[in-house]
Parts: structure tokens; C-alpha cells; sequence
């Protein structure tokens, strides 16, 4: 078996996988390997389903075909219970934190404590303040999540997730729309919880700078596909035109700057056909 | 034609998967109930929004619908003489019908709509999402205590419906229209049977209750998640509520009373 093998060193490995919606292809047979202890990025432009791979990876979603395999545990293969058991040793990070509105900053890190174990509440403090101390938000534990800046929320999320202690966490866009202090702290946590809490971290974003300065490797996906593959640096000397196309953030290149159309003249001629 | 055809199969291909979404739903929610009973706190704080919060509007409802009652059936009742029995009439007509249906209406729009917003703006924020990725189960932790919490308090809505509305037609009834107080309330003690009239007025806000959570809360985890499909499936709740209520009172009385 392959599996058996891989999963020494690859925490997560995704093989074959195919996943459509509706009639749109947004994975054609794609292999990814997660390696323990690494941070791995994801990236490619919004729409190719980035968000659907990690949700593929955490059995929300089920694929057409393939197999992901996750510590050696085929994940749509497992019975509810074991699913549920493997996601206790997962932590997703949601693009909008996904904090539950009705409880405090408190209450939502010693949410997943309270639900999965039996600890006294004295302990749970104790927990709460060193995860919230942990992402600099010790202070902000009686707050309630719409008192807080966008930032801030997905630290709280961030604290939530490592409340029990995974061994992977998924990030789901952790950049997208921070200003440059938020997105320096965001960039120094996930580094530091990486290395000092020796986790596994995917990252799935489309920000190419500071993604790049974290990640020990990095898969490019565009239509369904994987592009270009490598270390940061491979990926900036890539000759692939798309990965440079995609890299330096030009307007027009093998992915057009136009939707496809019908010829423009043609269209500004012709009577206008009403609907 | 053929286009018409089509159609028709698609609407009742649509909602045929929808009723059995909706009643596997309903499994998984009553299954969850098991795991709310050890942790009465859910309970509780759901009891506190779905029943407490409407606690105003079902007793000044019950209030008005009372007095209106206590007007109405004494116009009518002082035509033959029988004022006497207004007490009768205004505790047949709250217990047996206006109270279950009237405070399960109200309860709808303000409980059920507020059900399903929160359930479907729980969705579309991904609170949903991020429970399962926290291997909690929604249906478990959401679902389950707010049902079990509409389940309970529709029945105590309704009585407390009935009990304000007799004391608003006995305050227009003996207060104001002069019908005799011990009158007003020794008939009605006489009249009202306890099975017949009681029990089966608190089968129907039971049946109520549980319709009209179900539908709520389906109809918010089930909602698409974007503001305006949170919107719609808000305006679904009432009227789909509002429908269930008055067509399930049809049914049940006519089983209840029908042998009369």
C-alpha cells in the first residue's frame, strides 16, 4: 500500500482526487503530500476551490473519486464516530473565524474544552488564558466576537483552534483582508505555533508574498490542476508562464484579463438582442 | 406544453427531496434530544429566548383576544338571555381553539422567524461549518435544545394565552357589562370538561409547538446561505407555519370533536 508508506513522513496525502459542482470540474485528478511538521501552501487564483480542498480534507465534503488520506486514515472512509475523533485532532481556521456570536472571546476558546472533555472549569481557565496569551488576546477574553476588529477575530479562532492541542491545522485565507500590522502578527503566529507546538499547517491562500515567507512548500492550482509545485523559491523561478503570471500579479497572460466573449466589434455592432 | 410538463416534475421532484431532507432532519434532531437531557443549561437559555422573550406578546395578546370575547359573546349571548353562561363561552372558545392557535401564530412569528435567522445566519457565517470541524455535531448542540425548548414552552404559551384572555373576558364581562362575577366563573367550572376541552386544547399547542420548531428550524439550517436566502427562508417559516397550524386545528378538532 501506498499509504502505509507515505504516511511516515506525510501527514496528509491526497491522491487521485476528483470533485466536481454541478457540471464544473474544480479538481481533475490531482495528488498533494502534506509533510508532518512542514507549513504548505495552497495557492492559486479565487475560484479554484481552495476552500474545497480543506473542507475535502476535514470530511465536509465527500469527493467523486480519490482518496485522502489523513495520519493513515482514509477520511470519507471512516464511520462518523472516528471522523469526529479525527477532527479533534484537527483545527480549521475560517476565513470569517466562524466565532460563535453569542458567547465572548472566553467562552468560545473554552468551547471545544468544554464540549470534548470533562476538565474542571478551574483548569479550563487556566487553558483559555494560555491560548489567549498565547495569540496576545488575553485581555480581550470578556469581549463579544462583533466587538472585535477582523484581525483580532481570527486570532481568537486561531486560539480556538489550538484549544485541544491538534496536530494540523488548516487555514482557510488567514491574510485575506488584514492590514500590513494584523498580517505581520497573523504571519509571526502561524510561523511560531508551527515550530513551537510542532504542528502540520496548510495554508490555502491566494496572497503571494507573505504566504511565500512562511511556506516550506507550496502547490500552485489552477483549473482543477496543479500548475507548479516546489519550495518558495522554486515556485519564484518556475518557468511555468501561468506560475509567473500568477506570481507577479500581471493583468493578462495564460489566464485572460477578459471573460470570454463574443468578438467586441461585432458585439458594439450588432442591434442588441434583448432578453 | 412540454416545457409545463417539465416543470411540473421539477417543482415536485424539488419538494418531495426537500420533505425528506426535512423528516431526516427531524430524526437527527429528535435522536439529538438524548444528548441535551444531561446538560439542562442548553435547555434552559433556549427556553429563555423561544419561551421567556415571548412571554409579552402572548399575555397582552391573550389580553385583547379575551376582552374582545368578553364583548363580542356578550352582544350575542344577551339576545337569548344568557349572559350568565359568557364565562362558558369565553373559556371554550380560548381553551379549545384560540389559545393553541392564536399563541402558536404568534409564536411563529416571534419565535419561529427569530429561529430560523439565527440558524441561517449561524450558516452563513460558517458557525455551522466550524462546529463540525470542532467534531460537535449542530444538529446536536443548536438543533436539538431549541426544539426541545419549543416543544415545551408552546403548550405553556398557550395556556398562559387562555388563562390571560378568561381574565380579560371577565373583566369586560363582569366589569364592565355587569354580567355576575360568580356566575361568570362558577359556570365555566361547571362547563368545562378536563379531558374534552383542556387536554385536548394542550394536544393541539403541543403539535403546534413541534410543527411549527420543526419547520423553523429547517427551514433555517436548510436556508441558503446568503442574505437574501436567510431572508426568504424567514418569510417561508410564517406563512409555511401559518398554513400547518390553521390545516392541523382543522384535523384535530375535527378527530377531537368530531364525534360530539
Amino acid at each position: 500500500m501506498v499509504n502505509s508508506v507515505s504516511s511516515q513522513d506525510n501527514l496528509v496525502s491526497v491522491r487521485n482526487l476528483t470533485f466536481s459542482r454541478g457540471s464544473k470540474k474544480i479538481f481533475d485528478d490531482i495528488s498533494l503530500d502534506f509533510k508532518r511538521g512542514r507549513i504548505t501552501a495552497i495557492m492559486g487564483p479565487s475560484g479554484t476551490g481552495k476552500t474545497t480542498l480543506l473542507k475535502l480534507i476535514g470530511g465536509q465534503l465527500f469527493p467523486d473519486r480519490g482518496s485522502i488520506f489523513v495520519d493513515g486514515q482514509n477520511v470519507h472512509q471512516l464511520r462518523r464516530s472516528e471522523l469526529y475523533d479525527l477532527r479533534k485532532r484537527l483545527g480549521m481556521l475560517f476565513q470569517s473565524g466562524a466565532l460563535l456570536t453569542d458567547m465572548t472571546v472566553f467562552d468560545n476558546v473554552a468551547f471545544p474544552l468544554r464540549e470534548h472533555t470533562h476538565l474542571p472549569e478551574s483548569m479550563i481557565r487556566t487553558l483559555v488564558l494560555m491560548k489567549l496569551q498565547a495569540v496576545g488576546l488575553r485581555g480581550a477574553r470578556d469581549l463579544m466576537p462583533n466587538e472585535l476588529s477582523g484581525g483580532m477575530s481570527r486570532r481568537v479562532a486561531l486560539a480556538r483552534a489550538i484549544a485541544l492541542d491538534p496536530m494540523m491545522i488548516l487555514y482557510d485565507e488567514p491574510f485575506t483582508g488584514q492590514d500590513p500590522i494584523s498580517m505581520g502578527v497573523l504571519v509571526h503566529l502561524i510561523k511560531s505555533l508551527n515550530n513551537i507546538l510542532g504542528l502540520t499547517s496548510i495554508i490555502v491562500s491566494h496572497d503571494v508574498h507573505d504566504t511565500s515567507a512562511i511556506a516550506d512548500y507550496i502547490y500552485v492550482l489552477s483549473e482543477g490542476r496543479v500548475v507548479g509545485q516546489g519550495t518558495p523559491e522554486e515556485i519564484q523561478q518556475s518557468d511555468s508562464e501561468w506560475v509567473q503570471q500568477f506570481m507577479t500579479g500581471a493583468a493578462d497572460g495564460p489566464v485572460h484579463f477578459h471573460y470570454p466573449a463574443k468578438d467586441y466589434v461585432d458585439d458594439l455592432m450588432s442591434l442588441g438582442k434583448r432578453y | 406544453m412540454s416545457q409545463f410538463i417539465q416543470d411540473l416534475g421539477k417543482s415536485t421532484r424539488t419538494s418531495f427531496t426537500k420533505l425528506g431532507r426535512s423528516t431526516y432532519f427531524l430524526l437527527q434532531t429528535i435522536s439529538g434530544i438524548f444528548s441535551v437531557l444531561p446538560r439542562p443549561r442548553l435547555l434552559l437559555n433556549q427556553m429563555y429566548s423561544v419561551g421567556v422573550l415571548s412571554f409579552l406578546i402572548i399575555t397582552i395578546s391573550g389580553l385583547f383576544v379575551g376582552m374582545v370575547l368578553g364583548l363580542q359573546g356578550y352582544y350575542t349571548l344577551s339576545d337569548f338571555g344568557a349572559e350568565e353562561t359568557l364565562g362558558v363561552m369565553v373559556a371554550a372558545s380560548l381553551v379549545r381553539e384560540l389559545g393553541p392557535v392564536v399563541s402558536a401564530l404568534l409564536f411563529a412569528g416571534r419565535a419561529g422567524s427569530a429561529l430560523t435567522a439565527e440558524i441561517g445566519l449561524m450558516k452563513a457565517t460558517e458557525q455551522l461549518s466550524g462546529m463540525e470541524m470542532m467534531a460537535v455535531d449542530p444538529v446536536k448542540r443548536i438543533i436539538s435544545p431549541r426544539f426541545l425548548a419549543g416543544l415545551i414552552s408552546m403548550p405553556l404559551l398557550a395556556g398562559l394565552f387562555s388563562a390571560v384572555g378568561i381574565i380579560g373576558g371577565q373583566i369586560i364581562g363582569s366589569g364592565l357589562l355587569g354580567v355576575d362575577e360568580g356566575a361568570y366563573w362558577s359556570q365555566m367550572q361547571a362547563s368545562i370538561d378536563f379531558h374534552d376541552d383542556i387536554i385536548n386544547g394542550f394536544i393541539k399547542s403541543i403539535v403546534f409547538g413541534f410543527v411549527t420548531s420543526w419547520i423553523a428550524l429547517f427551514e433555517g439550517y436548510d436556508a441558503i446561505p446568503t442574505s437574501e436566502g436567510v431572508s426568504r427562508a424567514t418569510t417561508r417559516t410564517v406563512v409555511n407555519s401559518a398554513f400547518s397550524i390553521l390545516g392541523l386545528d382543522f384535523i384535530l378538532t375535527a378527530l377531537m370533536f368530531g364525534d360530539h
